[in-house]
């Protein structure tokens, strides 16, 4: 092996390049190139041959290769663009004193892939196709959720018919997740909602001398309003999400066509348990945070408005009736269906990889907090009828 | 390949790998010269992609080090580190190529980080690289569009695309036919020959070690070690270790222990 190849394998790619041009503009000329021809001096090289090219106008170009200590695929890549630049300018072109490292370099580069079309040529879409595109993509996501939600029904019904088939285990497991690991974090935010309402609240309240009535404002607003919709949307944040990269990771590691594959459905594999969990579990947390949020408002009202303990409780106990809690409740079971139910058909939506788990993730909450809110607001005008 | 002229380009020292408790090997020592293809094996479990993630700097060993050029892969000086890690080209067993990108742009990618290119230069390299690996053409296709064979070529194209002097390579035939692996194998040989560049492949397949190693290094489980050096169709035919015997005749071991 020559000593070229121990050079070539220095990793010292500082090392330089000159160009020596010998001739007459028009004649024969000659470019003796020698030094480091790399991907790291490309660039300066490149412009360099270029100028003199363009200088020299040659009838017929040699480049001498002699002083060359260091090529790579980079460097023979110039080489061979610059053959094609003289051969474009009716150039003679000649290599001369290429050493055999050279010529094995020059040797593996393949000219017709140079030049060699795309397979496949990105289409640029008009405004037109794009609209109808999105709109067909649109329609086929309404289709696919609703099939999702048919499916869904059918599962959840014949849990309910079978209870024995469901896996309680795995509903056990996810009670927990989505549970008892929100419990915290909600309880802190709950707290100091209610705490915060107490306190805006009565600093208006306190004009009319009416800041006993700041008991039943944060009890009513939690029990019918702002406990549920918390819970909700900290549970799409923490869980849906969670479902909907779950899912998705399963469904780029063909985990999913693994379960359907041995004869289970994944609906009632992977997203009953979950819609499950979150239905025994999101009004229970929906309850923890109307406590908390008005354990908050007590704390402020004892402490800075003179409101007896008592009195502060009878107050939140009078406004708060049956109806109220039975509705909060359903409402947050209804909450946990869309949040748990979104975040698993957003997961098994994943097509391709680590991405699209991202991107339906973030659908997952997104989709799932704007849902409630609406949902929400059904309820918020049927409850008033219904009363 | 003369003795003589042999130029190390990686060299291993006393390496030790530890997970916790759990020693992977210990007290490891060789050296990778210019231009060879070296080929680790060993059976399942006896750390050869373990000593591959610590020669390219992705673990930090529990004792010893790992020279490349001279620089060791876990110096703390930015400047060194950047350089080394341009030297280095590493072709992921599974091709770990970005899976939202086109194969032109995972191609492009470290030539638009690191390199003062123009974007027609950078498209020349692209196909330059596309020809090299045989995939003329596939510029615009995703890597989901492209069989597994075909990933793993972009893969090393990827891996040369800053030109690197040593290219590292996980299980290069893993998962494929045997005329894919064969054709891998092919241009692994290729490359090596008209850049020179000096090769570490991982693999246990039988076949491409013969077809591709100037040299192997064999780890095993219970030695925690090295315990064959060398020319593989040498060690297939007069290796003493059993071991080393049983892994080239691709026999059970027991049996060979039974015979002798």
């Amino acid at each position: 092996m020559s000593s070229q190849s121990a050079a070539r394998s220095r990793t010292d790619s500082s090392g330089g390049f000159s160009v020596q041009a010998t001739g007459e503009p028009g004649q024969a000329v000659t470019f003796a190139v020698s030094g480091h021809i790399a991907l790291a001096t490309l660039p300066p090289l490149k412009s360099r041959l270029t100028s003199l090219l363009n200088h020299y106008q040659p009838a017929a170009l040699t480049v001498d290769l002699a002083g060359v200590t260091y090529l790579d695929s980079a460097g023979a890549l110039l080489l061979v663009e610059l053959e094609e630049e003289a051969r474009a300018r009716g150039i003679t072109f000649t290599l001369a004193h290429a050493s055999e490292e050279v010529q094995k370099i020059l040797g593996i580069i393949d000219r017709q892939a140079l030049t060699a079309p795309p397979l496949k040529v990105e289409e640029k879409a008009g405004v037109v196709e794009k609209v109808g595109a999105a709109t067909l993509k649109f329609v086929d996501d309404l289709v696919e959720v609703t099939v999702f939600v048919g499916d869904l029904c059918l599962a959840l019904m014949y849990s309910v018919l079978h209870p024995r088939q469901v896996r309680w285990g795995e509903v056990g497991f996810y009670m927990r997740r989505a549970g008892v690991g929100a419990l915290p974090i909600l309880g802190l935010l709950s707290f100091l909602l209610g705490m915060v309402m107490a306190f805006m609240s009565s600093l208006q309240l306190e004009q009319f001398g009416a800041t006993l009535y700041v008991s039943s404002l944060v009890g009513i607003a939690m029990v019918q309003e702002l406990g549920p919709l918390l819970t909700a949307i900290l549970v799409a944040g923490r869980s849906g999400s969670a479902f909907a990269a779950e899912i998705g990771t399963m469904m780029v590691n063909e985990e999913v066509d693994a379960i359907t594959v041995m004869g289970f459905d994944p609906i009632k594999f992977l997203a009953v348990p979950k819609v499950l969990a979150s239905m025994l579990v999101v009004p229970l947390l929906a309850v923890y945070a109307t406590f908390f949020g008005i354990l908050g408002g007590l704390l402020i009202g004892v402490s800075l408005l003179d409101i007896t303990m008592y009195s502060y409780i009878l107050e939140t106990r009078k406004a708060i009736a049956l109806f109220d809690i039975i509705s909060s409740l359903v409402k947050s079971a209804v909450f946990a269906v869309i949040i748990a139910g979104l975040g698993c058909q957003r997961g098994f939506r994943v097509r391709g990889g680590a991405e699209a788990v991202g991107a339906q993730t973030t659908a997952a909450v997104v989709a799932g907090i704007f849902l409630i809110i609406v949902v929400d607001s059904l309820f918020a005008v049927a409850l008033h009828y219904i009363r | 390949m003369a003795v003589a002229e042999r130029t190390p380009v990686i060299v291993v020292e006393d390496l030790t790998a530890r997970f916790g408790d759990y020693t992977v090997f210990e007290h490891v020592s060789f050296e990778v010269y210019a231009g060879e293809i070296l080929v680790i094996l060993g059976g399942s479990g006896c750390g050869k992609s373990t000593l591959m993630k610590h020669m390219i700097g992705l673990y930090k060993p529990y004792r010893g080090r790992v020279l490349v050029h001279g620089v060791d892969v876990n110096t703390r000086n930015e400047a060194e580190l950047r350089r080394l890690r341009q030297a280095i080209g590493v072709a992921f067993q599974g091709g770990a190529l970005f899976g939202s990108l086109t194969v032109a742009e995972n191609i492009a990618l470290p030539l638009r980080e690191f390199t003062d290119l123009s974007q027609e230069d950078i498209d020349l390299m692209v196909k330059m690289k596309l020809g090299l690996v045989n995939l003329a053409g596939f510029e615009n296709f995703l890597p989901e569009e492209l069989s597994g064979g075909m990933i793993k070529r972009v893969g090393l194209a990827r891996a040369l695309a800053l030109e690197p002097t040593v290219v590292f390579f996980d299980e290069p035939s893993a998962g494929l036919d045997p005329i894919t692996a064969a054709e891998l194998d092919q241009l692994i040989l290729d490359i090596n020959a008209g850049m020179g560049t000096t090769m570490v492949v991982v693999t246990h397949e039988l076949q491409s070690i013969l077809t591709i190693a100037h040299r192997v290094i064999m780890l095993d489980k219970s030695a925690r070690g090295i315990i064959a050096v060398g020319d593989p169709r040498e060690l297939k035919e007069h290796a003493a270790d059993p071991r080393v015997l049983a892994f080239f005749r691709r026999q059970p071991l027991s049996r060979l222990t039974k015979d002798a």
